[in-house]
């Protein structure tokens, strides 16, 4: 991480932010601590070492600055989120943030150990925020009950790192774009003041990873996104028609037979629901019998709608461990972060592997290049679509397309606004000639994964 | 117990249910684990067996809370200040998962060891953290004798190290991550045969062309390619090439003749390589095969060497050479009825073959004496369906580890080549436990010990070195930073090691899943691990 020609800049970005937060750091609340509470923690602050960053200084500050001073968001309350929040109040982080816009559900109970039988349905991010600051003395978590996406640019400045511990690829791509939007270039010099650290840790059964990101400087999240392959959905004609798999028949009641025999009046099916999962586990199990098929049982049932996936405590501790050993190197200079990506798996023995994901030169997200849109002028606006969504490294969900035409903003596709969706629909089968584009034109593109509109420019091929 | 607590229970652990199954937490819920010491790792080993249902853990720990002590521990608080850890530790873990009983014993291991060694018997499982060598090695030696596994676990600095000791772990259910499938294509067996032969790809109409499996495809293919080579498949890439072309042009033409899409053939031509794959016995199979367990069966071995020497029996009788058919096959492009028939055809085999390994139980049940009932039909059907995939763990005890004569030198020198290996922290480990010998404390724990105890440290890792003869260097920055960490147990270490450390002890309490083997070391400060047998 640190550039051989950059450690004064740092040092003074250190010094800076200490400053800046001096004024709007909580109280001094030294009345809660006793005799050797950081005593672990003191070891690495205020001793100098033979491994430690090139920038770190042993002092009795660097102490201070954590509990006083260093703010740290942590995004998500669920199984990394607890885990989280534990390890960063145990390592003197004080300020903390923490947002969730989830409840709590009985089947987190398993790892999500802030969390009570008595607890279920309240909002995650209270009552883990609520367990860590009576369990810590001292510790002062502030819950939100929010998406991420509720929040703006000016919320998310005020962190000094921020920690991910997030079950979708898309809020993760959020966060991302986000950070990337807050940083700012000085004749096309990046600031490093304005580049906020964020630790992205995932869990899925016994496979995990935790990742480095410093936006602008290293490999992002969209840099990397086909490590994230798209979710493969079974065809529909083996759904509807050729069922061999018990999930075959789970999904064809899901998607077709739901929407078709609506039980429970029109609602949409709900997984939460007991008796939703009841009824398509019964339905499944009429068209496996149809089909002679085997294994269709309430689990499988209800893992295949919600798209469930296995999770135990122990992974989520390795990873936020990890994590949380990671904001702590970056917090106080103490050792030179992870370069930049950690890869574990606890199926057979312990399987550790780090390795330095690379920026991608065109990176939709932190690349600053302008992306290209290479079409003929007789390609159909739905070839574009499918293009945005398709494309592994875009991977967009829902894109609205708009551009500039005779010094009016146009729509030409929009997804997610029903009246907007049928007015433009019909763009979809003209020609890009026919829509009035032009080589060379700008095409903004706004979708779910990403905070800020991406910018490409049209360029005609034959 | 009553149906409510078990759906809630269901409910609860769903998520985990979903990776090792309701017989998998079973075991979990009968198993009894001992914590010795609840400093931060311990605790937060602790917290992760406790979470997942563990029937019952004992702490046995004789110290005193500490001020440091509640600083890196979730499971303390100021109030215990003065307290037995034990105790302490105990009430906070026990809150978090009322299916768990929660017990303590205010007592160092070292006493218990003097005056009542057995207690150690009743476990499941005994983790030992922050444990000195010489508690290490006296217990190491009691619990090698009672067959009770034990895995010691440390946390130094930014170093965690973990050791697994259990004389001989036997896994059926290993859940490998790229299993190969037993299709049997390269010696088809009878029923396969016939059901391969009731197809004709020539006189199909397309529906069925393209909806007939890459299985059945490949399988007609080599049939043809095995009568025009002389009996001999295809081999090497140029062989398969053309092979792949064969089926290529086996595609249905339109009337232009351009071939169609037939997503089924495209399927048999990319699985042509792993198709192609000689089935045979998976080496490490061989190897248990071979052992002393397995060609001496007496009343006393275990249900799993039984029906390993079970299908030992089957492989040179009616299996030909190969192990029972696994019975399972990937899904692909096909109608539902011809898929499910191709399906039951292996599975029938696979039920059939089973069925000849349980007469081969039986037998060896009745010639040690032992009722044939003891074994269940459904335990030699999961051995069965798991024949290539069965794993057993030995590994060394302590004291061949800690013997002169019996160290494992050449691991330590050869990974020893690269002076930064994480073979180092072992060594370095090693060297503080002599030091914590030699002057009854660790290296550096107060701000002025640290330069001082360099040379002292120093000494230390000079004299191991030579008492095992080890011809390697450890560099100084090495001797400096672990007087540096002052034996400091900062809690994101204690974590890793938490989870760590719980997942390994899982593995041993349900038998699925692999444990390492045997000396696990993390270093936080490259975020890098490595596993050695030593």
């Amino acid at each position: 991480m640190a550039d051989a020609e950059e450690p004064e800049k740092k040092r003074r970005r250190f010094e800076d932010l200490t400053e800046k937060m001096a004024v709007d750091s909580g109280h001094r609340d030294s009345g809660c601590d006793w005799e050797g509470r950081w005593n672990h923690v003191k070891k690495f602050l205020e001793r100098p070492g033979p491994f430690t960053h090139p920038d770190f200084e042993p002092s009795t500050e660097s102490l201070q600055f954590l509990l006083e001073t260093c703010k740290i968001l942590v995004i998500g309350a669920g199984g990394l989120g607890c885990e989280l929040l534990k390890n960063l109040a145990l390592s003197g982080f004080r300020l903390i943030h923490v947002v969730d816009m989830d409840t709590i559900d009985v089947s987190n109970l398993n790892r999500q150990f802030l969390f009570r039988p008595k607890d279920v349905g309240r909002p995650k991010a209270h009552v883990a925020a609520d367990f860590i600051n009576s369990r810590i003395a001292g510790c002062k978590v502030v819950p939100h009950f929010k998406k991420i996406q509720d929040f703006n640019d000016s919320f998310y400045r005020q962190f000094h790192i921020i920690v991910c511990g997030l079950d979708s690829i898309i809020a993760r791509r959020w966060i991302n774009g986000m950070l990337i939007s807050l940083l700012s270039y000085d004749e096309g010099v990046l600031d490093p003041s304005s580049i906020i650290p964020l630790i992205d840790g995932g869990t899925e059964g016994f496979k995990g990873n935790a990742r480095v990101i410093l936006p602008g400087m290293t490999a992002c999240i969209d840099c990397t996104l086909e490590l994230y392959p798209p979710q493969i959905n079974f065809p529909m004609c083996t759904i509807a028609s050729m069922p061999r798999l018990p999930e075959h028949c789970i999904e064809y009641v899901r998607i077709l037979q739901w929407p078709k025999d609506g039980p429970f009046g029109d609602t949409s099916l709900d997984g939460d629901n007991p008796e939703h999962i009841q009824w398509v586990f019964e339905r499944s199990q009429e068209r496996a019998a149809e089909f002679s098929i085997t294994g269709v049982t309430y689990r499988l049932t209800q893992g295949v709608v919600k798209r469930i996936i296995p999770a135990v405590a122990s992974t989520n501790a390795v990873i936020a461990a990890a994590c949380a050993t990671e904001v702590f190197k970056i917090a106080t200079s103490a050792y030179i972060p992870l370069n930049n990506y950690l890869v574990f798996n606890d199926v057979d023995g312990l399987y550790t592997y780090t390795f330095e994901a690379e920026r991608k030169e065109n990176c939709t997200a932190c690349s600053q290049v302008p992306q290209d849109l290479q079409f003929p002028p007789s390609a159909k606006l739905q070839e574009v679509l499918e293009y945005l969504t398709e494309t592994a490294s875009l991977q967009m969900k829902s894109p609205a397309i708009t551009t500039t035409l005779e010094g009016k903003n146009k729509t030409l596709y929009l997804q997610s606004v029903k009246s907007i969706e049928e007015r433009t629909r019909p763009n979809l089968c003209k020609t890009l000639k026919e829509l009035g584009l032009s080589d060379g034109q700008e095409i903004a593109v706004a979708d779910v994964t990403t905070p800020q509109t991406v910018l490409f420019k049209l360029n005609f091929t034959a | 117990m009553a149906a409510a607590t078990k759906g809630s229970k269901e409910q609860k652990y769903d998520r985990q249910l979903r990776l090792w199954g309701d017989h998998g937490q079973e075991t979990l819920e009968n198993a009894h684990v001992c914590l010795i010491n609840a400093t931060a790792t311990g605790t937060e080993i602790l917290k992760n067996l406790v979470l997942p249902g563990i029937g019952a853990f004992t702490i046995v720990d004789g110290h005193t809370v500490a001020g440091e002590d509640v600083g890196n521990n979730f499971f303390l608080s100021s109030d215990s200040i003065g307290k037995n850890r034990a105790q302490a530790a105990t009430e906070l873990l026990q809150e978090l998962n009322s299916d768990v009983s929660g017990n303590f014993v205010e007592e160092s291991p070292d006493k218990l060891l003097d005056n009542d060694p057995e207690f150690f018997h009743r476990f499941t499982i005994v983790i030992g953290v922050q444990l000195p060598e010489s508690t290490c090695l006296r217990l190491g030696s009691v619990l090698w004798t009672a067959s009770v596994p034990f895995l010691v676990c440390k946390t130094y600095g930014l170093l965690g190290y973990m050791r697994l000791v259990v004389q001989e772990h036997t896994v059926i259910e290993s859940h490998p991550d790229n299993a190969l499938e037993d299709l049997r294509l390269d010696q088809p067996f009878d029923e396969f045969k016939n059901h391969i032969n009731s197809y004709d790809l020539t006189s199909m109409e397309k529906k069925d062309h393209s909806h007939t499996p890459w299985i059945i495809i490949v399988a007609k293919y080599l049939e043809r390619w095995l009568s025009e080579h002389d009996g001999q498949p295809p081999k090497n890439y140029k062989e398969k090439e053309t092979f792949r072309q064969m089926i290529r042009e086996g595609m249905i033409k339109n009337d232009d003749g351009v071939p169609e899409d037939e997503e089924n053939f495209d399927e048999a031509i990319k699985n042509v390589n792993t198709a192609l794959n000689q089935t045979k016995i998976p080496s490490a199979v061989e190897d248990l095969f071979n052992s002393e367990q397995c060609s001496n069966i007496t009343v006393q071995s275990s249900s799993f060497w039984m029906m390993l020497r079970a299908v030992k029996e089957f492989v040179y009788n009616e299996g030909n050479g190969s192990l029972p058919v696994r019975g399972t096959i990937p899904d692909m492009i096909a109608d539902s009825q011809k898929f499910i028939n191709l399906q039951n055809v292996y599975r029938e085999k696979s039920l059939q073959d089973a069925a000849a390994v349980s007469k081969h139980v039986e037998r060896l049940l009745q010639s040690v004496g032992k009722p044939v009932e003891s074994i269940s039909e459904k335990d030699i059907k999961l051995f069965c369906k798991n024949a290539a995939f069965l794993r057993v763990v030995r590994c060394r005890s302590l004291a061949e580890e800690y013997h002169v004569d019996s160290i494992n030198k050449d691991e330590i020198t050869s990974c020893m080549e690269s002076p930064d290996s994480e073979m180092v922290f072992y060594l370095m480990i090693r060297a503080v436990d002599r030091f914590y010998q030699l002057h009854s404390r660790y290296p550096g724990v107060y701000n002025y010990q640290v330069e001082e105890d360099i040379s002292k440290l120093k000494l230390c890792v000079n004299s191991l070195l030579q008492e095992y003869s080890l011809n390697v260097n450890i560099k100084d920055d090495y001797i400096h930073e672990f007087c540096r960490y002052g034996a400091a147990e900062p809690h994101t270490v204690s974590a890793f090691l938490g989870g760590s450390a719980a997942q390994e002890a899982i593995k041993i309490i349900s038998h699925q899943f692999v444990p390492f083997n045997n000396t696990f070391i993390y270093n936080a400060m490259s975020q890098t691990s490595a596993t050695f047998q030593l």
